[in-house]
């Protein structure tokens, strides 16, 4: 029997993006207020696990062409790298710096290292999510 | 590095040469060049007599482990001169003899000779080292080619038993004798034997001087076959006969000697040193001469023989530590004749043994058989092994003219002597002495004719035998008539020995008796006039022979007696118990259930942290520092505990995975009131996540067993979780008193004033994750990492059922 989930289908396509937003926002604030790489990349994740939900796996993979092991890879790979640049600026390993700069739009805007070492979190946050997921997935 | 060193590793470098001779064209025996290797030895140390002699040993010394004050010194005086010429003069000589005992196509001769080159090394490796540890050392090193050599007929079923028992006991007594070497550097600061001696004040009434003393001891004992530890020899004798000639009679149980007498300085003039060494000495004495008697294979009866022999020397080693007890020189001179009787019956036991192992490796060997009981009337066949075996029992046995007789004659002197003593309570045992001497060498004199007489007198009975008997080959012959010769001379001309070897080795042995520049004064004499020891021998040939003719049915005698109760039977029983025990212990603990090891693992935890705990008085409870309780904490503990006391009376484990998840979200509401808004995110996220497992490891749970019952309720697993429970609270609640009391500054402090200024950021939480600790956060991710990748493979990389690897059950 066909399910005919097509409530389900059009609430997740607007849903989506208001938890990517969401998964966005807590990822920037984190500095400032709650949030940071950890949450923000659960919340992103969640947002695939209820594409996957809504839509079938297959679908999914093929708008998003991302082999989710590599992009936990890729995460751990950049939080060890700002460690691993901060020792070319003769500081010890996985030393952060931040500054103020005057951007065209934002204005005076903080910027740090430590985004970056964030994004390797998320990112990570993200891949082994969405792996564990789809292993079980495909094994059920 | 001197000449003595080298020494000491030429037969090492031999020993890696052997097998490359198997490349040889033509393939020569190997004993041919090997023989070269103790016969330079043998040339080399006799030419350090008279330097010795006059007192100028070499002292040389390479440094090994500095730090550790462990160098390699070698030392050659008296005493180390002396087994050095035993190790080297009668290692030539079994190399010869086995030359023509090994058969180079059937043996693996090369085997063989590396086997007993690298004993021969490690056996002039232990008499010539100063250095304790290196001494143990080379002793393990003799202990284990002793074991290869005992094996070398691996494929017999009794060499392979008896070299394992040897191993056991030897290494256990090894063992023994390192750690009474510890106790003596612990005492006195150095491993050098040299400066141990000259710090005997220090050991003198030290409270570790008696464990030193037994440790060490049990070392000796146990390498020289002394009692209870004489079990192995009987059964190494299913080495070949030149291995059974060099280690078990000539060298390797002699180390023990060895030791007892080069630490004699150290420990003479003790009592317990006395009594031990002297009395366990006695009972191996008689016991192994007792023994021998109702041996019917010539090996084994030749093993006790030699266990009797060294028990002797060892008595006499005992007797005449005496001496250091003594002020008075006269005195101390006067009971130092024993020591000089045990150098000299050593040195006559080497060679009377030496020879009388290898008849019985010739008659062995020509005869097919060793049993006593197939064996008679070989004299007119086998003429020259019936003299060699003559000269060498009538000296075992004490009959002049031979060296056995001089050293019997000094033994009685040593023992009458020691009834005047007159110190350690001797007065009590001073009869008895002589008596167990006399007996002893009763029967000494009576297994020593049974040697002889029954294997070559009487009738040939040649359908017994499974080879027609005739006589050795000339090179077999060599070795035991040279051996044999020098039993003759010994006897005959005992000043060569006593001034060359004997006066040396005794002023190494009893150094504290010399004044600067003396020499001891040694004569031994065949004739002494008619004293008592003289009418003791005369007594021990009488009834002697009077046993031998009885000895029959003495036997039949004994029999019974031995059979019921022996030290094998305790040994064999004893490895069965220890094998069964620690069998059964395993199997009752390691019982394969997880929930049993989580049982110990709480009960040992429950016990360590309780017992700490209150043998220091770590119970306290403080609320001083307690924040006030307000209603919502109450409220969302009470329903916390309620849900997490409810999960395991759940009768369904849906409800027991929802009442989890239950608890998890009261944990979020924690985090919400106690202001952790990160941590409260990321603990519903986690929560449900894990919820969504716990849900998909139920659906998937086998169809064949399901379990909707309750939990059975076990008293155990009830009194553990309380236990660790009320454990873990009173901690918690005694650290948080601890706090109070002892006020350090929290560092949070730092954190908080420091997160804006030095980070630039206002989320302390975030900062301290990504910033101030984020060594701590780049390693989780790879946590999380390798756990993805661990599902992952375990559920894509999964066998089939055919690929199934099948686990040993």
């Amino acid at each position: 029997m066909k399910i005919n989930d097509v409530i389900l289908q059009t609430v997740t396509k607007i849903v989506v993006f208001i938890i990517l937003t969401m998964a966005v926002y807590l990822f920037v604030s984190g500095h400032n207020s709650p949030g940071g790489g950890f949450i923000g990349g659960l919340v992103l994740a969640s947002a695939l696990v209820l594409l996957f939900l809504a839509f079938d796996t297959e679908t999914i993979m093929n708008r998003i062409p991302l082999d989710f092991k590599m992009v936990a890879a890729v995460g751990a790979f950049i939080a060890v790298a700002t460690g691993v640049v901060s020792l070319f600026f003769d500081v010890p390993f996985l030393s952060q710096a931040y500054s103020y700069f005057n951007l065209p739009v934002f204005g005076q805007t903080g910027l740090a290292t430590v985004t970056i070492f964030e994004l390797g979190v998320a990112l990570a946050v993200v891949g082994v999510v969405v792996t564990i997921i789809l292993s079980i997935s495909e094994d059920v | 590095m001197s000449t003595l060193h080298a020494a000491i590793i030429l037969p090492f470098i031999l020993a890696i040469g052997v097998p490359l001779l198997k490349r040889l064209p033509g393939r020569p025996h190997p004993g041919w060049a090997v023989l070269l290797g103790p016969a330079a030895l043998f040339i080399y140390f006799l030419g350090q007599i008279p330097s010795v002699q006059a007192g100028q040993g070499i002292v040389s010394t390479i440094p090994w482990i500095p730090s550790l004050g462990i160098e390699v010194t070698v030392l050659l005086d008296g005493l180390s001169l002396l087994f050095a010429l035993l190790i080297s003069g009668i290692g030539a000589l079994v190399t010869l003899y086995s030359i023509f005992y090994m058969d180079k196509k059937r043996e693996a001769v090369h085997r063989f000779y590396t086997y007993l080159l690298l004993f021969m090394g490690a056996m002039l490796g232990v008499v010539l080292s100063d250095n304790l540890i290196v001494l143990y050392g080379f002793w393990e090193l003799t202990s284990i080619s002793s074991f290869l050599l005992i094996s070398f007929w691996h494929h017999r079923e009794r060499s392979r038993y008896g070299a394992f028992k040897s191993m056991l006991i030897t290494v256990f007594g090894g063992l023994a004798m390192l750690a009474g070497f510890v106790l003596l550097y612990r005492m006195t600061g150095t491993f050098s034997i040299r400066e141990i001696i000259q710090s005997t004040d220090l050991i003198k009434g030290h409270s570790l001087m008696l464990p030193t003393l037994l440790l060490v001891l049990l070392g000796a004992f146990t390498k020289s076959a002394q009692f209870p530890f004489h079990i192995w020899l009987p059964d190494a004798m299913e080495a070949p006969t030149p291995v059974s000639a060099y280690l078990h009679s000539a060298t390797m149980v002699k180390a023990g000697l060895y030791l007892v007498a080069r630490l004699t300085p150290v420990f003479a003039g003790q009592a317990a040193w006395f009594w031990l060494v002297s009395a366990v000495g006695l009972i191996t004495l008689i016991f192994g001469s007792f023994k021998a008697i109702k041996q019917t294979d010539l090996k084994a009866m030749l093993a006790f023989s030699t266990i009797s022999q060294l028990g002797l020397i060892m008595a006499l080693l005992g007797l005449g530590s005496a001496s250091g007890y003594f002020t008075d020189i006269q005195q101390s001179l006067f009971y130092s004749k024993a020591t000089m009787a045990a150098i000299f019956h050593l040195l006559n036991h080497a060679v009377f043994k030496g020879a009388l192992f290898m008849v019985v490796g010739i008659v062995d060997h020509e005869t097919g058989t060793r049993d006593i009981r197939k064996l008679g009337g070989l004299m007119s066949i086998m003429p020259v092994t019936f003299t060699v075996a003559l000269i060498g029992t009538f000296s075992m046995a004490g009959i002049p003219p031979f060296g056995g007789f001089l050293s019997k004659e000094m033994f009685f002197t040593a023992v009458l002597n020691a009834g005047e003593m007159g110190i350690w309570n001797m007065q009590t045992w001073s009869l008895w002495f002589p008596l167990i001497a006399w007996v002893a060498s009763v029967f000494t004199f009576a297994y020593s004719m049974v040697l002889l007489f029954r294997t070559f007198t009487g009738k040939l009975q040649e359908q017994e035998l499974s080879k027609r008997p005739h006589e050795a080959p000339v090179g077999m012959l060599i070795s035991p008539v040279i051996m044999a010769s020098l039993a003759l001379v010994f006897g005959l001309f005992p000043g060569l020995l006593s001034y060359s070897l004997i006066e040396p080795a005794m002023a190494s042995i009893l150094p504290g008796l010399l004044a600067p520049g003396e020499k001891f004064q040694v004569s031994i004499q065949f004739w002494h006039g008619w004293t008592p020891e003289v009418f003791m021998t005369i007594g021990v040939i009488a009834v002697g022979i009077l046993v031998f003719a009885l000895s029959s049915k003495i036997k039949a005698l004994h029999n019974p007696l031995f059979t019921r109760f022996s030290l094998n039977g305790v040994y064999d029983s004893g490895l069965r118990t220890m094998e069964r025990s620690s069998q059964w212990i395993t199997n009752k603990y390691m019982t394969g259930s997880v929930r049993h090891y989580l049982i110990y693992i709480f009960a040992f935890l429950i016990v360590v942290l309780g017992v700490i705990m209150f043998a220091f008085d770590g119970f306290s409870l403080d609320m001083s520092s307690y924040a006030p309780v307000t209603i919502y904490e109450t409220a969302i503990l009470l329903a916390l505990i309620i849900a997490a006391s409810a999960v395991p009376f759940a009768n369904s484990r849906l409800l027991a995975i929802i009442l989890t998840g239950s608890v998890g979200y009261m944990v979020t509401l924690f985090f919400v009131i106690f202001r952790a808004p990160d941590l409260a995110l990321t603990q519903l996220i986690v929560e449900t996540v894990s919820v969504t497992l716990f849900l998909l490891c139920f659906y998937h749970l086998p169809k064949l067993k399901k379990e909707l019952s309750v939990l059975k309720f076990k008293l155990t697993n009830f009194l553990i979780s309380l236990g660790v429970g009320t454990m873990v609270t009173l901690i918690a609640l005694s650290a948080l008193s601890a706090g109070s009391s002892h006020p350090f500054e929290s560092i949070s402090k730092f954190f908080l004033e420091a997160s804006y200024k030095l980070a630039g950021g206002k989320n302390v939480v975030n900062v301290i994750l990504v910033d101030f600790r984020g060594f701590d956060t780049m390693l989780e991710i790879v946590v999380l990492g390798i756990a993805s990748l661990g599902i992952y493979a375990m559920i894509r990389l999964s066998l089939d059922d055919e690929q199934q690897v099948q686990l040993p059950s």
